[in-house]
Formats: structure tokens, C-alpha cells, sequence
């Protein structure tokens, strides 16, 4: 796909428009939300507990307060509001008061003069400590033999699906169990928010990196005792978020230092405390059993999964149900029974991570896929074809499958892709596992390909609605967008402008601060944006559309509804009229405001049966890696891919998305693991933390399948998530293949694959 | 008190603790935020400028060591305010997204095709493996610094 090349003419949808803020940000000029500053300000630093489980026994701040340059140290007896926050339930403290419940949790924060007398003054802190022994295994808080570690128990969510027959035994069956690491969504810009005081004294003004603007003002409002409209967010320039910005991190002990010192405070967040100051994707155990018929008929799926939810629930309920929900992968399956846990521990807490909850699902499903064609004589690409769901189907949640679900399709275009080139006989050592470490011997290198297939779900669930706000002012042939819509990094201000143009036929389209300043765009998360914050630039610009036919057909004495825009023209569609769109506004203004909202879903009851879901999207992945099968060393050489995403409105955003999603991916499946040891991080640095760099990164081919979904409000489905889901068993299908190891779980290892 | 030379600017650095890295007195004091901080180890490339010819993470320089040194940052690249011909490949090829760690890139791969204009797809690869991208999965990122290179060969072959 060569997207440089296609059509920029004017920027409308489907060109490759380029976006906005792109040259500031060659340029170094884009303000991201750590290049935040103001006169007098200080520098805010928070002090987090060394153990996984503590009761504290007392915290002396006197030693800190001592320190020249160091204006106050606040705790949990100085915050005037509520003292618990959460996207879900309000169970997380904004300082940790009688107890500790995870290695890294927030004790008290200072603000200084400067970052290393605000680090002086968090080691002048006495905190007394009592160390409990930590729970750590998710099967000790579902068993109830360990004492509640939180007054909201060590469950935080079970979830079963029941659905069918429930003895049903196929002809064949397969079975395992799988394991997934903690993964880090490592965004490069480190969390990081400016607070201001108001001058009155009574509200504050926060610029943060962040994914969900209104979401956060209400936390922070109610933790601070301020009415909401005393909290006002301006979104600062976000250095990726991947789900790992969807919770609070510093943001409420921002503002009450800045409340608290009546000074402007600057927090940011060094990459050690990034790992402790934010959740991450679940840590998974999952067993599933396959029964099928003799011919590789998908009959019934049996599985039980438990996320390890950490200390606080944050997303984890949503997370299990994504989990539970996706079970059964993009095939056709009318029986099932699974069983769901999300529990908490003393670990660090999870959430959100792009795939919510479907990765885990997936790399155990697809594991599964594989069994199961190997014990029906099938190859992977025939089983996963025999099984396609297609549009129509029954989900086992009973809900009916009514998105565009080409899965066939995806697996067919990319089993069409070509395959790369074999590998030399005397490659460059940087192509060949353990790169530049010239490790690898090329006669232990042998290369395999596999499969990944994947179903997951667009939007929020379970009867929540989130909706999105957009405004649109039409003057002089120039447009205006206001909306709350986190830019993480994904190009939605791009979007923005396209539909903009497409729609009421400017070229020039301003966008107003990213802020709450307007309604709730919900949160950038979930493939969702595109869809809602998409509908509701589209609904606001079609207002104005409206107001400015209405306009043009009373000056011209012709129906309103025969007017159409050509371009950049207003035109009438059965007569001779043709007025461009910025004459016809001309000493005018229109300004309309749209808020978008995706149709109803329910809860799932008791069996996990109800239409819990908005509308679902589908990608396949075929990996082609090799193997140093002496040293375990992979090298993913190729991925190819064919998405489903409704229609292509930036070929070249959507591009740039399915390949950073296949290196999360591939991250996940050979490189990325935040590994624990009782309770406590034992890698939370960039050396030790392992992320794909440019030699990491495989060839992708890529192919887009466009079939508008007529649910969506311009035809197109999210795309954001899918390209990191069935990569991840793609590829250790691969390294299976390659090697006849088993590799049950993620990241595979070097000594999996030499001992496994 | 010492100086720095950043950008062919003489730079005067009043009361500052001798402990700051030259990232933090670039951002913190010199007002030039452009050079972005990651990792604080070295691992990531974001806070790449460049030194007395030599690409370095300014996270791991030392301010107060560099008083003799020509520093150029992503803000220096363009004296006129006109994007680089780097600086404009990287817009028109996707290599953009979140854009956190594009200065670094973009000083990297300035430093990559002025010692070497003529880069194939491996010493393209290795000259930025130092700097880590989490949004784009790097493809797009190819594509501009391949951009850029043949744009410069076309301007040679002229």
C-alpha cells in the first residue's frame, strides 16, 4: 500500500490528508503536556510505598517541611473531598491512609523549588511502617483464604457465560492452559499536568495529558470538594496513551498542591515512577477446552479466565466481561461455558490497555484454533475458514452478530499476501535473531509461519453510554471545531478537518483547545473515537449544512433540499445554481452542536446472556519468524494482515495504526513483560523493560477491507486496537511451528523456547 | 555560573545546580523544551541532540561538562523557521503520531544522512534503533527517512 501517494487534493475524507500538528512536531515547538510552564512555579513530587502490603503506622512530614525551598507536603488527612476515586468503582485512595496495598502506591507529595529539593524532601518523610505479607496469587483471592485486602473484597467481578447444552462432549477435543504477562503501555510522554490556582482561590486549571478530559474533571471535582465548573481541563499535548491514561495518576495531587500553595504546580512523572503511576494490561491465567466435530466443526468452548485486577479495580470489571465475551474468537460456536474472574491483589493495579481484555482472550482461543486443527487434520488457514462467523450469526451471549463481520475475507485476503523471501544463506547478522549481539548461527536458524485470528468489540458496553460532543461554526467560508476529544497521538485532529471539509465544502478548518470547555467526548479508548467523536463532528457540521442551505435557498429562491456541496460549491443539484461555500456565508455565522450517541446495550445477566455490545470489528495476522533454536532467539520477519475496517478515511493514519498496533503486538509476544516478585516490579525501566525497536520491527503487508458498516456514522469502524490482538498468537504460532515447543504463555522467552 | 553553546547561541546558565543534565538545563532553563525526555537512561533517543558532531542522549550529559561543546536541538535544525527536509518527510510520510519521540528522530536521522546520504534500509534501521517509537511500529518512519534521502539524492543529481 503505497499511502504517500495517494490523492491529498483538498483534504477531504478518504485522502491522506496530513495532520495539523504535524510540523510543530518535527519542529520541537508541539507543547506536550511536560513542556507546560508558568512563572513562580513549583515542582510537585509524590512518595510512594516501598512494600506490596503495609499498614501504616504513622507519617512524620516535619523533616520535609524543614527542608529550604520546600512549601508543603500533603497526605491523606489533607484532602478536602472524597478520598477514593476510580473510572468504575471509587476505590482507590489519593493517598494511602491506614494501609498500602501495592508497591508503588502514593503516600504524600511535596512541591519545591525544584525537582531535587522536592526528591529531598520526599526522603525526609518518616513513614512508620507494619509489612503484611502480600497476596500475589489470583487463586488465593478467589478462594477466599486470604483476609479481604480492601473493603470491597478480593473479587472485584465474576462473570459465567452459559449457553447450550452444558454436557456436551464433542468428537474431538482439545485443551490447555494459558498464561499471559503484565504489559506496559509505555507511551513516551511520561504523565505530566500543570495546575493553576485560580486567583480567587477557589477552583484551579489543570493542562494534563490525559485520554478522557471530562471523566477526570469529575474525578479530580469530587476528590478536591469543588463543584465541577471549579475544575476546568485543557488537554496538554499527549505523548501516546495505548489505555494507560485512562485512570488518574497525578492529576489530583496536582491540583491540590496548587490549591494547597495557592502556586502554580508542575508534576511530571520520571519512567520508573511511570510504571508505578499508572495501570497495566491484566496478567492472565486462562484454561480452555475446544469441542468440535470430526471435520473441525466449532461445537462448544469451555473456558475459565482470571485477570489479576492488582490492588484497585480501576477497568477490571469491563476488562472481564471484554474477556468473557470474546471467548469463543471470530468463529461460529453455540455452546459455551465460561467462567470469569477479575480479582485484586497487592500487585500493581491493571486497566485499560489496547485489546482490553480480547488479547488475553485471543492468544488462548487461537492457541486453541491450532490444537484443534492439528487433531482434525486441518491446516490453521482451514479450520479458521471452516469456522468464519459471518454477519447473522449468534454470539454466545445470544447476541446477534449484526456488524459487516467479513472474517473469511480477512483470512483469505491475507493468505494472499506474499510470503517474504527465504533467508539467505549468509545474511546480515543484524536480519537474523540476536541482531547485533552476532550470536545466532545461521544453521540453527529455521524460519515458521503462523495464524491469529481476531473478533473485538467497538465502543463502551453494558449499557453504558458514551457519548461524544462536537461544535461547529461555519464563517466566511471558514469552519471552527470545538470538541473534549483526547489527540493521543492517533490523528483524530485530522479527522476532524477532513470531515469538516467533506461535509460543508471549506478548506480552511481552525480547531478550538482541546478542553472541557464543551460536553464530554468520552474517553479515546475502545476503537471508539473515529465512530463517536467522528459522528458528532460529522452531526455538527451537517447542521450547519443545514442552516446554510436554508440560507442560500431563501437568497436564491430554491428548494433547500435540491442543494448539495460540490467541492468547495454549494450547488443546486436540479437547476444551474453554483455559489461557493465561502460567498454564501459570507458576514455570517452558523454555529451548531452535535452530541453523538451509539445505540443502547444491555448489562449480561446472571449466564452472561444479553446484547451487551455495540458493534464488533475483525483483523487477521499471519506471522513469519525465525528461530535461533539453540539460543531461543526470535526474529519476527513478517507480518501480513487484512483488517476489517469499514471504510478508509486516512490511508495514511490507518496505515500508521495497523503498524504500531502489530508492534505492540509482536512486543507482547516476544519481548514485553513487567515481571513481579512478590508484589514488587522488578524490571520498571526502559533498559530492563524491553520494547521493539527499529531492528525489532518486522516487514508488515497490509490489506485494507472496505465494507462500509452502516451502523457507524461514516461507514467506518474503529481500527486502533485489532492490529495488536491476534498478532500476538500469530506470532508464537510461528515460533511453535518452528521450533515443536508448546508455548503456552506470553512473552515467550528464550529458555521456553530452548527447555519449554 | 557557565555557558553553553547551543544552536550558534551563547547561553549564560545562572544559579543552577551543578547535578542538572544537560536535557533538564536545555528544557528547563535555556527554553528550549523542543528535546524531550523519555527514559533518563539513555535507552530511548528522545532527548537526542547533538554534540560536538556526535549524536548523544542529552539525558545522560552532564550541563555543566558541555560548557565547551556546540550543541545543536531539534530547534536548531531550521534557522529560518522553514521545516528541514527531514522535518517535512516526516509529516508527509506518517512518520508522526504521538510525535514525543520525533525531535529525537529527527535529529538522529539528520545526523545519519549528513555523514551518510546515501543510507540503504539496514543503516536505516540501525542509525534510529536507539530511538523508540510506541506509535507507529517504525514503518512510516522508514518511509520518511528514505523520503528524505532520495529527496537529497534527486537534489544532487541536479
Amino acid at each position: 500500500m503505497n499511502a504517500t501517494t495517494s490523492t491529498r487534493t483538498r483534504g477531504a475524507l478518504g485522502s491522506s490528508a496530513l495532520r495539523p500538528d504535524g510540523i510543530p512536531k518535527v519542529q520541537g515547538r508541539f507543547a506536550f503536556s511536560s513542556d507546560a510552564w508558568a512563572d513562580s512555579m513549583l515542582w510537585g513530587a509524590t512518595l510512594r510505598s516501598p512494600h506490596p502490603h503495609a499498614r501504616i503506622v504513622s507519617i512524620d512530614v516535619s523533616g520535609a517541611l524543614a527542608i529550604n525551598g520546600v512549601s508543603a507536603v500533603i497526605t491523606a488527612k489533607d484532602v478536602p473531598g472524597q478520598l477514593t476515586y476510580g473510572l468504575i468503582a471509587s476505590d482507590q485512595p489519593v493517598f494511602a491512609s491506614e494501609v498500602v496495598r501495592y508497591a508503588g502506591e502514593p503516600v504524600a507529595a511535596v512541591a519545591a523549588d525544584h525537582p531535587e529539593t522536592a526528591r529531598r524532601a520526599l526522603d525526609a518523610i518518616r513513614v512508620d511502617y507494619e509489612v503484611l505479607p502480600p497476596l500475589v496469587d489470583a487463586e488465593d483471592a478467589i478462594s477466599g483464604s486470604f483476609t479481604p485486602i480492601h473493603p470491597d473484597g478480593n473479587v472485584i467481578r465474576r462473570q459465567r457465560i452459559i449457553r447450550g447444552d452444558q454436557s456436551f462432549v464433542g468428537d474431538v477435543v482439545v485443551e490447555g492452559y494459558y498464561d499471559v504477562g503484565m504489559q506496559d503501555q509505555a507511551f513516551l510522554g511520561l504523565e505530566a499536568a500543570l495546575a493553576l490556582p485560580d486567583d480567587a482561590g477557589g477552583g484551579v486549571e489543570l493542562f494534563v495529558a490525559t485520554q478522557w478530559l471530562h471523566e477526570d474533571q469529575k474525578q479530580i471535582a469530587a476528590c478536591l470538594g469543588l463543584p465541577i465548573e471549579k475544575v476546568r481541563l485543557t488537554l496538554g499535548g499527549v505523548g501516546g496513551a495505548f489505555g494507560g491514561r485512562e485512570d488518574i495518576s497525578l492529576q489530583v495531587h496536582c491540583c491540590l498542591l496548587a490549591l494547597t500553595t495557592g502556586r502554580p504546580i508542575k508534576m511530571q512523572y520520571g519512567r520508573e515512577e511511570s510504571f508505578f503511576g499508572h495501570i497495566h494490561r491484566h496478567p492472565a491465567r486462562i484454561f480452555m477446552r475446544h469441542h468440535a466435530d470430526r471435520d473441525g466443526t466449532l461445537r462448544r468452548v469451555e473456558a475459565r479466565i482470571v485477570l489479576d485486577g492488582g490492588a484497585y479495580a480501576s477497568t477490571s470489571s469491563a476488562v472481564l466481561i471484554n474477556a468473557v465475551t470474546h471467548m469463543q474468537g471470530p468463529y461460529k460456536c453455540e455452546m459455551a461455558t465460561v467462567d470469569g474472574y477479575a480479582v485484586r491483589s497487592n500487585n500493581p493495579p491493571c486497566g485499560a490497555m489496547r485489546g482490553f481484555g480480547v488479547v488475553q482472550a485471543c492468544f488462548a482461543h487461537e492457541s486453541q484454533m491450532d490444537k484443534l486443527a492439528a487433531a482434525c487434520g486441518l491446516d490453521p488457514v482451514d479450520i479458521r475458514l471452516k469456522n468464519a462467523m459471518r454477519t447473522g450469526d449468534r454470539l454466545i451471549t445470544g447476541q446477534v452478530m449484526d456488524s459487516v463481520a467479513p472474517v473469511e475475507r480477512c483470512i483469505r485476503e491475507t493468505a494472499a499476501l506474499p510470503l517474504p523471501e527465504p533467508l539467505p544463506a549468509d545474511p546480515d547478522p543484524l536480519l537474523i535473531p540476536g541482531g547485533a549481539g552476532l550470536t545466532a548461527r545461521r544453521g540453527n536458524i529455521t524460519r515458521g509461519i503462523g495464524w491469529g485470528v481476531s473478533i473485538k468489540n467497538l465502543m463502551y458496553s453494558e449499557g453504558f453510554d458514551d457519548y461524544a460532543t462536537a461544535r461547529c461554526r461555519l464563517a466566511n467560508g471558514v469552519a471552527t471545531l470545538q470538541f473534549a476529544t483526547a489527540e493521543v497521538g492517533q490523528g483524530f485532529v485530522v479527522l476532524a478537518q477532513q470531515i469538516a471539509r467533506t461535509v460543508l465544502g471549506v478548506d480552511t478548518v481552525l480547531l478550538e483547545p482541546i478542553s472541557t470547555a464543551i460536553g464530554s467526548a468520552g474517553s479515546t479508548s475502545a476503537s471508539r473515537q473515529t465512530w463517536m467523536s467522528g459522528g458528532a463532528v460529522d452531526g455538527a457540521c451537517r447542521l450547519v449544512r443545514e442552516r446554510l442551505f436554508e440560507h442560500v435557498a431563501a437568497t436564491h429562491h430554491v428548494d433547500p433540499l435540491r442543494l448539495v456541496i460540490d467541492g468547495t460549491d454549494v450547488v443546486d443539484s436540479m437547476g444551474t445554481l453554483r455559489v461557493t461555500v465561502a460567498e454564501a456565508s459570507h458576514g455570517l455565522a452558523f454555529d451548531e452542536t452535535f452530541e453523538h450517541h451509539h445505540r443502547e446495550t444491555e448489562e449480561l445477566d446472571e449466564n452472561g446472556q444479553g446484547n451487551c455490545h455495540v458493534a464488533f470489528a475483525f483483523v487477521a495476522h499471519r506471522a513469519v519468524v525465525d528461530v535461533d533454536t539453540e539460543l531461543g532467539l526470535v526474529k519476527v520477519v513478517q507480518v501480513a494482515t487484512a483488517q476489517d475496517v469499514g471504510r478508509v478515511l486516512n490511508p495514511l493514519a490507518a496505515l500508521g495504526q495497523v503498524e504500531g498496533g502489530i508492534a505492540q503486538g509482536l512486543g507482547l509476544a516476544v519481548m514485553e513483560e513487567i515481571v513481579l516478585e512478590n508484589g514488587r516490579m522488578r524490571n520498571p525501566s526502559f533498559t530492563d523493560y524491553l520494547l521493539p525497536t527499529a531492528l525489532d520491527a518486522p516487514d508488515v503487508v497490509v490489506s485494507m477491507i472496505e465494507e462500509p458498516e452502516p451502523q457507524a456514522p461514516l461507514g467506518a469502524k474503529g481500527i486502533g486496537e485489532p492490529p495488536c490482538i491476534s498478532v500476538t498468537p500469530a506470532i508464537v504460532a510461528a515460533i511453535r511451528q518452528a521450533t515443536g515447543k508448546e508455548l503456552s504463555r506470553v512473552p515467550v522467552r528464550p529458555l521456553d523456547i530452548v527447555f519449554g | 555560573m557557565y555557558r553553553l553553546t547551543v544552536n550558534g547561541i551563547d547561553h549564560e546558565v545562572k544559579d543552577a545546580w551543578a547535578g542538572e543534565s544537560l536535557l533538564y538545563v536545555l528544557r528547563e532553563r535555556l527554553g528550549l523544551p523542543g528535546t524531550k525526555g523519555a527514559c533518563e537512561q539513555g535507552e530511548c533517543g528522545s532527548c537526542t541532540v547533538v554534540m560536538d558532531g556526535e549524536a548523544v542522549c542529552s539525558c545522560l550529559v552532564m550541563a555543566a561538562t558541555a560548557v565547551d561543546a556546540d550543541i545543536t536541538t531539534v530547534e536548531g535544525l531550521s534557522l529560518d523557521g522553514e521545516p528541514t527536509d527531514v522535518q517535512q518527510s516526516f509529516v508527509e510520510a506518517g512518520g508522526v503520531q504521538c510525535g514525543f519521540c520525533t525531535p529525537g528522530l529527527i535529529v538522529a536521522v539528520h545526523h545519519l544522512l549528513d555523514r551518510n546520504p546515501n543510507p540503504d534500509e539496514l543503516a536505516i534501521k540501525e542509525a534510529i534503533s536507539g530511538n523508540i517509537c510506541r506509535c507507529t511500529g517504525y514503518g512510516r518512519i522508514f518511509a520518511a527517512v528514505e523520503l528524505a534521502r532520495d529527496q537529497r539524492r534527486a537534489m544532487q543529481a541536479k
